[in-house]
């Protein structure tokens, strides 16, 4: 997640300090990701070493410093919208990895393992429905409908190909029966063929 | 909590002998007032027998049936069509909306049949068709409507009148993801009043609407989400899975 990139969002609309970031970055996004402070003010240090942001006077204290946006730090904001994220950026999935290796090993029953995640993953749909539902009746702003759409079409996605994954074992069930059945049916056939010949 | 709904140890077998087929194998279920049940599983895994007995609509092999306290077990024909049309609404994949009929009149119908004066059940099936959006076509006949109309009107006969058990199979197949949404919103705006309702369906995003989620494999429930967490309890925990 780039609470960088984020952080120089928020402060497009105008200066704002540390606190006040968290706060309005949770709203935002429904404390989908959870934001410590010290992540707020590490990041606004390095922005501020890297001359995105610049601390304005004011506030009480150093914790209550407010930060506006720079030039170079509106460029580094426009080009972060301009570009779409690629996949290959995105963090391993570790669930693909498990089903990928519980598929070649031996005893690991996928079906259990499909079955569970399925579970659990409806369990996450039904979490992220019933927030939107009370979000879009609440009527509150874009930002947090938004978050939950991809988490719905996510969670959608991943119970289609649990489906599909379930339907591809399902079918490689019935291949190998069939070839073991043949096996046996030609195996008795060669008998048969013993007796013949005796 | 009252269930609305009980399926107890109920078997369903088709056929007999060699070709005898399992469609449901000691399934219980209890749907209490107010709640929203989805079924899901892969084709011929049993959700359609399982939603045709909590109708009435097919009979168990084993196992007990009860709606709203009555057993359907030993019931009349009458009395079993009388359940049927006073406490279930059911709206399937095919809409059998009569054709000679208006909107508002095959809305009415059911209720009509109930005994309830032709200018109740008038006014009971306006307010339905109001619910799904569809006021504006209560005098059209059915072929004059898209078949998403058709499908709403649909929904809006089963919702007519004041039916606790709402059941639907695939109800959203002619809609697009919108309108399905909001038929989703529908089947829950009633379940938040009191029914209780089972849904089948394939789409994950559908069932998300629903208060807890049953698998179906080979006609035995193999796995349930449960009656739910208190909402937002997956967020608050922390950044999903």
């Amino acid at each position: 997640m780039s609470i960088r990139q984020g952080i120089l969002a928020m402060l497009a609309d105008g200066p704002r300090h540390g606190y006040q970031l968290r706060v309005d970055f949770e709203e935002r996004t429904g404390s989908t990701w959870p934001l410590n402070i010290g992540q707020v003010y590490t990041t606004l240090s390095r922005l501020e070493r890297d001359g995105l942001v610049v601390a304005l006077d004011g506030g009480d204290d150093d914790t209550h410093k407010p930060y506006a946006l720079t030039e170079l730090g509106r460029a580094e904001l426009a080009a972060w919208f301009a570009t779409p994220v690629h996949r290959e950026d995105r963090p391993r999935d570790e669930l693909a990895i498990k089903l990928a290796m519980a598929a070649e090993m031996p005893g690991a029953d996928l079906h259990a393992v499909v079955q569970a995640q399925r579970t659990d993953t409806m369990r996450a749909l039904q979490d992220y429905t019933r927030l939107r539902r009370a979000a879009d009746a609440a009527g509150d702003d874009l930002s947090w409908p938004i978050v939950l759409d991809s988490l719905i079409f996510a969670t959608e996605a991943e119970v289609r190909w649990l489906d599909a994954t379930e339907e591809r074992l399902a079918r490689r069930r019935a291949t190998t029966a069939r070839t073991t059945s043949d096996g046996a049916a030609e195996a008795a056939a060669t008998a048969d063929d013993g007796e013949a010949v005796r | 909590m009252t269930a609305v709904l009980e399926l107890l140890e109920v078997s369903r077998v088709h056929g007999s002998g060699a070709t005898a087929v399992n469609a449901l194998r000691g399934v219980s279920l209890q749907v209490g007032a107010g709640e929203f049940v989805a079924v899901m599983g892969p084709s011929g895994s049993g959700k359609s027998t399982l939603l045709n007995i909590a109708g009435g609509l097919d009979s168990p092999s084993a196992g007990e049936v009860t709606v709203e306290g009555v057993a359907l077990a030993g019931m009349t024909r009458a009395d079993l069509a009388q359940v049927r049309r006073r406490s279930v609404g059911y709206v399937f994949q095919e809409l059998n909306l009569i054709p000679a009929l208006t909107a508002a009149e095959n809305v009415a119908l059911p209720r009509e049949l109930d005994g309830v004066s032709t200018r109740k059940a008038r006014a009971e099936a306006l307010a339905a068709l109001k619910d799904v959006d569809l006021a504006g076509v209560a005098g059209r006949f059915p072929d004059e409507l898209s078949g998403g109309q058709q499908q709403r009107i649909a929904i809006a006969r089963a919702l007519v009148g004041p039916r606790r058990l709402l059941l639907a199979d695939e109800p959203t197949g002619a809609l697009d993801s919108v309108t399905g949404e909001d038929v989703m919103k529908l089947l829950r705006s009633r379940c938040d009043e009191g029914a209780a309702a089972v849904l089948v369906t394939h789409d994950a995003r559908l069932a998300g609407w629903s208060d807890r989620v049953i698998f179906l494999r080979d006609g035995l429930m193999v796995d349930d989400t449960g009656t739910p967490p208190t909402a937002g309890s997956l967020l608050t925990g922390g950044a999903g899975r």
